[in-house]
């Protein structure tokens, strides 16, 4: 897609999302809402893992690590923009501290999966075992298996917290601020190395490039992205529990990513809104197991689909839609 | 010679187990050489290559660019200070275009917008300027080698060390090859590994013979060609007695 037509679809997304909350009902609106800040998680891994090719299993890490942070910060410090620095900061900095061991180490991709897929896990069991009056950081009980519950939701300078509608207005507008200055950032020569050891690490270091640094700031970069979606999934919700850690919350970013294309920044997006779209609805009866529906569906495409959706989409696209070279060699033909 | 001495490993080797595979081999690279490493398979020449690029680290000896030391550096590190690779399997960003190839092997230092100059520049040197905007895993073999002879064209290091360049390619390519070798010496030193002696007749320039893991012979193309231990090494033994 030409960089005007994708401007110019950021824009009507972004204008028909700003408008959405005066058109539809609020509950639709709360729970679009969670598409969108879902659909940020799926961007940082379709980042990472899509782009760089850092094949992290344990992205909810991060993801978790931003939603206490934000919930532990906005008890303490009140819900600015102090308490989002911090929902953002802590998990980036997590990120860096582990990437500089993974990728300094120079271990190898598999390793990376498992190391990150078990951080994820110990995470877990480390908040799930925070029950008991003793673990409390300032105004913040962190509550073990109950998670914490009452988390203020962010606020305008003024004190008024976010409405429905303004969370939603704030996470749209965050999710394709966020698309647009990574599709920019690849566009840039920085950019272009993170492909291009996606595609040949051993090349990319024999032209000069510092694998490790660049893989570093990339994974930290999507650490930093799936914190900002972890802050505002705690103010969607008001709540936090250990399950933002679980296995079950990293193998469903993984699906969205894959089920969407992983080289793809658009559709680990519409996998993600797409995916959520149907556990709702599947949700809602009591016949059919959800998970079992979405390992079916990611055997499906694996098997079948295995580049995705975007992928098959653009596929379509360019052969309904006659290319410019095409179309010469044929007029020289006539 | 009359350039500087660029490139300079002293004692240089390295063992596999009880294998010596390359033993205290001493070479000199000066300024705008064109150097061929040859001998027959197992001779060495390989692993001695990998041992200057810096791709095995040595059991014994150093290897020195410029004076400093490479022995301890990543391969990053040893790029960076001037040092292009071509490896014996091309080695590319498969589902980057020949262009984007090229445009990241353009150093740091040259201007944002110079690159696009330089790189339309080499991809008509290499002669792969229609397929500019080809993914590279799309490419023929041959035309794979010379994208990656382009970036080392591109990157206009201070010394090439190619592998086998030609490998795989048929006479007419590899005259092109030639071709490409031949503009890579206007701003470096280069050094070659090759066993093809038609492609190393070709070039025609200074030649050092590797056989078990040693120098046995170094001169022009001629000067080693007649050479009996030369001989002996790529004929056999029997061939030599009988001569």
């Amino acid at each position: 897609m030409s960089r005007i037509l994708q401007t110019l679809a950021l824009l009507v997304v972004l204008a028909g999302g700003m408008a959405l909350p005066n058109l539809v009902e609020l509950y639709t609106v709360y729970e679009v809402t969670v598409y969108v800040v879902m659909a940020l998680l799926a961007l940082s891994l379709a980042f990472i893992w899509g782009k760089g090719g850092i094949m992290c299993l344990g992205q909810a890490s991060f993801f978790g690590l931003g939603a206490y942070a934000y919930a532990i910060a906005a008890l303490n410090f009140g819900p600015g923009l102090l308490a989002v620095a911090i929902a953002i900061s802590v998990p980036t900095l997590f990120a860096a501290i582990l990437g500089y061991f993974m990728f300094y180490g120079r271990i190898s991709d598999i390793y990376v999966g498992v190391i990150t897929l078990a951080v994820s896990l110990i995470l877990m069991n480390l908040v799930n075992s925070t029950s008991g009056p003793q673990y409390r950081i300032g105004a913040a009980q962190l509550g073990g298996f109950n998670g914490i519950t009452g988390i203020p939701t962010l606020a305008w300078p003024n004190g008024t917290p976010l409405d429905p509608a303004a969370l939603f207005r704030l996470s749209l507008t965050l999710l394709v601020g966020c698309f647009a200055a990574i599709s920019l950032y690849l566009r840039s020569r920085a950019g272009k190395v993170v492909i291009a050891i996606r595609e040949n690490e051993y090349r990319a270091e024999l032209l000069g490039y510092n694998v490790a640094l660049s893989k570093l700031v990339t994974f930290s970069a999507g650490g930093a992205l799936a914190g900002l979606a972890g802050c505002l999934f705690a103010n969607w919700g008001a709540f936090v529990s250990p399950t933002v850690f679980a296995l079950v919350q990293s193998a469903q970013i993984i699906i969205w990513v894959i089920v969407g294309g992983r080289g793809t920044l658009i559709g680990p997006i519409l996998g993600c809104i797409a995916l959520q779209w149907a556990t709702t609805q599947l949700g809602t009866q009591q016949t059919i197991q959800v998970n079992l529906v979405l390992g079916l569906v990611l055997t499906f495409f694996v098997l079948v689909v295995p580049a995705g959706i975007a992928p098959l989409l653009a596929k379509c696209a360019r052969a309904v839609t006659p290319s410019r070279s095409r179309i010469t060699a044929k007029e020289k033909q006539a | 010679m009359n350039g500087e001495v660029i490139l300079k490993a002293e004692g240089l080797g390295i063992s596999f187990g009880g294998v010596h595979a390359v033993k205290a081999v001493d070479f000199e690279l000066r300024a705008g050489e064109l150097r061929c490493l040859i001998g027959p398979n197992g001779a060495g020449k390989t692993t001695f290559f990998r041992l200057l690029s810096g791709q095995h680290k040595p059991t014994r000896g150093t290897v020195t660019f410029k004076g400093q030391t490479l022995t301890s550096l990543l391969p990053y590190q040893i790029s960076r200070l001037g040092i292009g690779i071509k490896t014996q399997v091309p080695s590319l960003f498969e589902d980057m275009t020949v262009a984007e190839n090229l445009e990241l092997a353009v150093p740091h230092g040259v201007h944002a917008r110079d690159i696009p100059h330089r790189v339309a520049e080499v991809l008509e040197r290499i002669g792969l300027a229609d397929l500019r905007d080809r993914p590279c895993a799309e490419l023929a073999h041959g035309q794979r080698q010379w994208v990656e002879l382009g970036q080392i064209l591109a990157s206009r290091p201070a010394v090439a060390l190619l592998d086998e360049p030609a490998a795989g390619m048929t006479h007419i390519e590899s005259v092109k090859t030639v071709e490409i070798i031949r503009d890579i010496t206007r701003y470096s030193a280069v050094i070659v590994v090759e066993h093809d002696m038609d492609f190393i007749r070709m070039i025609g320039d200074r030649v050092t013979v590797f056989e078990q893991g040693e120098v046995i012979a170094e001169g022009s193309f001629q000067q080693v060609a007649q050479d009996p231990q030369v001989r002996a090494a790529y004929l056999g033994r029997k061939e030599t007695t009988d001569a």
